[in-house]
């Protein structure tokens, strides 16, 4: 399980350098002149290159090869970076995803048309002269056949990236016969020489038929810490210049390195180099080594040892509770305190800013507004705003409808919008921020705004509801969660098939979250999604249904009352008068075939569930509970009133009420049910 | 797990758990127990089939208590001092899922004999034939071996 496969970790890094590329090129789009990005979107590539000619990703080397090439021209400042250049380098960057995902089913053609496409271009607009530079391969110097000389010059920061220079050199080493001589001039006083920086370069004298290209691969990872002067010795007749009497002996000045003079095995030393050297090459200020990657199954793991050990705690405070010892207390305690920590700390562990996934509806955004022809700008907030991993990974298919039916029927086009007091690029916005214990997203337009005559007309057409009911406005809005929904007038490609909004509800449900809309009549729409900070943990309220005892989310329950003598027995009718307003409810006992005396004094929560209102009669309310949720077996997936379990402070297991399907199936069909197996 | 115990079958041998439940003896291929516990308190799940009527809390994890007796036909009987919970791990729809199963009493881990495999008679039994994978004559006793996924889905 824990063998690290290259491969995968290849895979793994590569999908994060591209999702790097992409957040570039799409604020490249933005800020064409920005050499800083043209930078970081290079050096991914870059990167990408050299580990895939690593792993024997040789389709992945060769394209991004071809296309580092022609951005390369961008990076000189040759061709700017236009609209067009951009759309066409996030179609390469597609297909270099797809060559790593799934290589077998991707054709070469695709890859062919993006380079076509990229190198016409770039060819139209780059200036005359240069094109002779603008492939890497043709060098000047195609291949010196007897042999280079060149200087190699490290950045000084170097050696904090952790990479060896001398591993290097060893690499050039093994491409022919070298003599290699540091340069010292660099090397300071010992009083004011930095231990971490390099303060040595180097000649190298390389005599054989090596190509420019074989060199250049000895220090592809370290890019642009390395100024390589290179001449040909073809060229160089040899003159007075050649080299100076190789100093034989390295004067051993301090920490300055033993340079050539050992050799260890090349190529064992190269692959352990290499790693280091990516990490070094994918951004050299990065203090990379922060982060750790591990596996979500362990922290699930984690998470489950914490929970017991919570439980197991609780037990023991009951226990020390009952003894006199005072020590025992006192560790109890401190277990108690230190548990607690060490759950939140963990759940903390699970959490990630939602930025990572705001950052992938950007591209969404980009090519929708393309699509379209209805310029957008996305603006984001609240990125840094934490939540569970799973829950992230969960949301991204609802947001993903949300955003597109935010520009295909949200946004005017922009004649429309021109015409009026809008501007014609319309505005997306998406925020996340904490509200109590809840996560609120929101998808935001500044378009015409629902229109709910128009809802209602379809709804009614549809057969939802009947004509001439009397209905409010939210009511309304209610009816496109409905399935097969849609007022679109035409169908497009991306939405008004009526498929969506009724899934998007059920996700953000099944998250145990809810979702709301609000509507501005010509001002936009906003939809808002509120959620539990994670799925691992629930805070509920514990109630007594007979000997059982069960949890409600918290979140649903609304009050609770008692239930009024009147109403002890049923009376044909089963609803209460709360406040002016009718409040069905249900009674538990019946519903879970509950043994025992019933309590005298009935107590009813009164819960909601989406839009419904409805009140669940129970013995005893006993408290709030924050607990550990755990998933009922597969045997139980035919029992649909319960999502889960809780395990209590003596170590049972209480059942967590879905409170959703307990108001959306029949309740009362259901108390039938069981009044007839009781 | 599966191939070992292939292959213990092939020498018409099997590791096997040997349980009472009701007036059976029942057999359990030993490579499926995890652990065999004291009774501990079950929570009742309202709506659940009759043979999973209960969870349990084992080790953290909530699994279901299976009581087999009534898809074999017999009375609910109370725990006794004898009764004992197997945890055992079954493949349902090729997913392995833990489950605890009420004994009235464990008796041993041995081997049994696939030479002494018994037909499954068609009459005599009010058994469904698709929960028995075999009858097994272990000494003087006729000892079932329960195809476990089948009985508890």
């Amino acid at each position: 399980m824990s063998s690290l496969d290259p491969i995968e970790i290849f895979r793994t890094e590569a999908a994060e350098l591209l999702d790097t590329l992409e957040s570039t090129l799409l604020d490249l789009g933005e800020k064409p002149g920005s050499a800083v990005l043209i930078d970081t979107a290079f050096r991914a590539l870059h990167t990408i290159k050299g580990s895939g000619a690593m792993f024997g990703f040789d389709r992945v080397a060769a394209f991004t090869h071809d296309f580092e090439t022609a951005f390369d021209l961008v990076r000189q400042g040759n061709v700017p970076a236009s609209v067009e250049l951009v759309n066409v380098s996030l179609s390469a960057k597609d297909y270099i995803r797809m060559l790593i995902e799934d290589p077998d089913s991707t054709s070469d053609i695709i890859g062919e048309a993006v380079l076509e496409e990229l190198k016409h271009l770039v060819a139209g607009s780059a200036p005359a002269p240069v094109p002779a530079a603008a492939t890497v391969v043709p060098q000047p110097v195609a291949d010196a056949a007897s042999g280079w000389r060149m200087g190699v010059v490290f950045d000084p920061g170097i050696l904090r990236n952790g990479t060896n220079p001398l591993a290097l050199l060893d690499d050039l080493r093994d491409l022919g016969s070298c003599e290699i001589t540091p340069r010292l001039d660099g090397v300071p006083d010992l009083a004011a020489l930095d231990p971490e920086a390099l303060a040595i370069a180097w000649d190298v004298t390389l005599t054989g038929d090596v190509s420019r290209e074989a060199i250049d691969d000895v220090f592809i990872f370290v890019g642009d810490e390395v100024t390589l002067t290179l001449t040909s010795l073809d060229e160089e007749v040899p003159v007075a210049t050649a080299p100076e009497k190789p100093v034989d002996t390295v004067p051993a000045s301090g920490p300055v390195p033993p340079a050539p003079a050992h050799r260890p095995a090349p190529a064992a030393e190269a692959m352990a180099q290499a790693p280091e050297a990516r990490a070094a090459a994918r951004r050299p200020d990065d203090r990379s080594s922060a982060t750790v990657r591990v596996e979500a199954s362990r922290l699930d793991e984690l998470m489950d040892r914490v929970g017991e050990l919570v439980i197991a705690q609780a037990r023991l405070s009951q226990l020390a509770g009952l003894q006199a010892d005072p020590g025992i207390k006192s560790i109890s305690e401190e277990i108690e305190r230190l548990s607690a920590r060490l759950r939140d700390t963990t759940m903390g562990i699970r959490m990630v800013p939602i930025g990572s996934l705001f950052s992938r509806f950007r591209r969404l955004v980009h090519d929708l507004s393309r699509d379209l022809s209805k310029p957008v700008d996305f603006v984001t907030e609240g990125e840094d705003t934490e939540l569970d991993k799973t829950m992230i990974e969960r949301l991204a298919d609802p947001l993903v409808h949300l955003i597109r039916n935010a520009i295909d029927h949200g946004i005017e086009d922009p004649v429309r919008r021109g015409a009026g007091p809008k501007d014609p690029t319309g505005r997306i916005s998406l925020t996340a921020e904490h509200v109590g214990a809840q996560v609120l997203v929101s998808v935001r337009d500044d378009g015409a705004g629902l229109d709910a005559a128009r809802i209602r007309a379809k709804a009614e057409e549809k057969g939802l509801v009947a004509p001439g009911t009397p209905l409010t406005d939210q009511q309304i809005y209610q009816f496109l969660f409905a399935p097969g929904f849609s007022t679109a007038q035409e169908i497009s490609a991306l939405s008004g098939r009526g498929v969506g909004m009724d899934v998007v509800k059920k996700t953000i449900e099944g998250l145990r979250g809810t979702i709301d809309i609000s509507t501005v009549p010509g001002a936009g729409t906003t939809v808002s999604l509120r959620l539990p900070l994670t799925l691992a943990i629930i805070e509920g309220l514990l109630i007594r249904v007979g000997e059982g005892r069960y949890v409600l989310p918290l979140s649903a329950v609304e009050e609770c009352v008692e239930l009024p003598e009147a109403d002890r027995n049923t009376r044909g009718r089963d609803f209460l008068n709360i406040r002016g307003e009718l409040v069905p409810f249900l009674r538990l006992r019946s519903l879970f075939g509950a043994e025992g005396e019933p309590d005298p004094h009935q107590k009813v929560i009164v819960i909601t569930a989406g839009d419904a209102r409805i009140g669940l009669v129970a013995d005893q309310i006993i408290g709030n509970h924050q607990t550990v949720i755990k998933s009922l077996s597969k045997l139980h997936a035919d029992v649909t009133t319960f999502s889960g379990a809780a395990i209590l402070g003596d170590g049972t297991a209480a059942l967590i009420i879905d409170v959703g399907q307990l108001v959306a199936g029949d309740g009362a069909e259901r108390i039938q049910d069981f009044q007839e197996v009781a | 797990m599966a191939e070992t115990a292939e292959a213990v079958r092939q020498e018409g041998a099997l590791q096997v758990v040997m349980l009472r439940i009701g007036a059976e003896t029942f057999a359990l291929d030993a490579n499926m127990v995890r652990e065999i516990i004291d009774p501990i308190p079950a929570t009742r799940v309202a709506g659940a089939r009759a043979h999973l009527a209960n969870v349990v809390n084992v080790r953290g994890n909530i699994v279901p208590l299976a009581d087999i007796r009534e898809r074999f036909g017999m009375p609910p009987t109370a725990a006794t001092r004898d009764t004992r919970f197997v945890v055992i791990e079954v493949p349902i729809e090729d997913d392995p899922v833990v489950v605890a199963l009420v004994a009235d009493k464990v008796f041993e881990v041995t081997e049994i004999n696939f030479d002494e495999r018994q037909a499954i008679p068609k009459i005599g039994t009010s058994w469904r034939p698709e929960y028995i994978k075999n009858i097994v004559k272990f000494g003087d006793e006729f000892v079932i071996i329960p195809d476990i996924e089948r009985v508890l889905n």
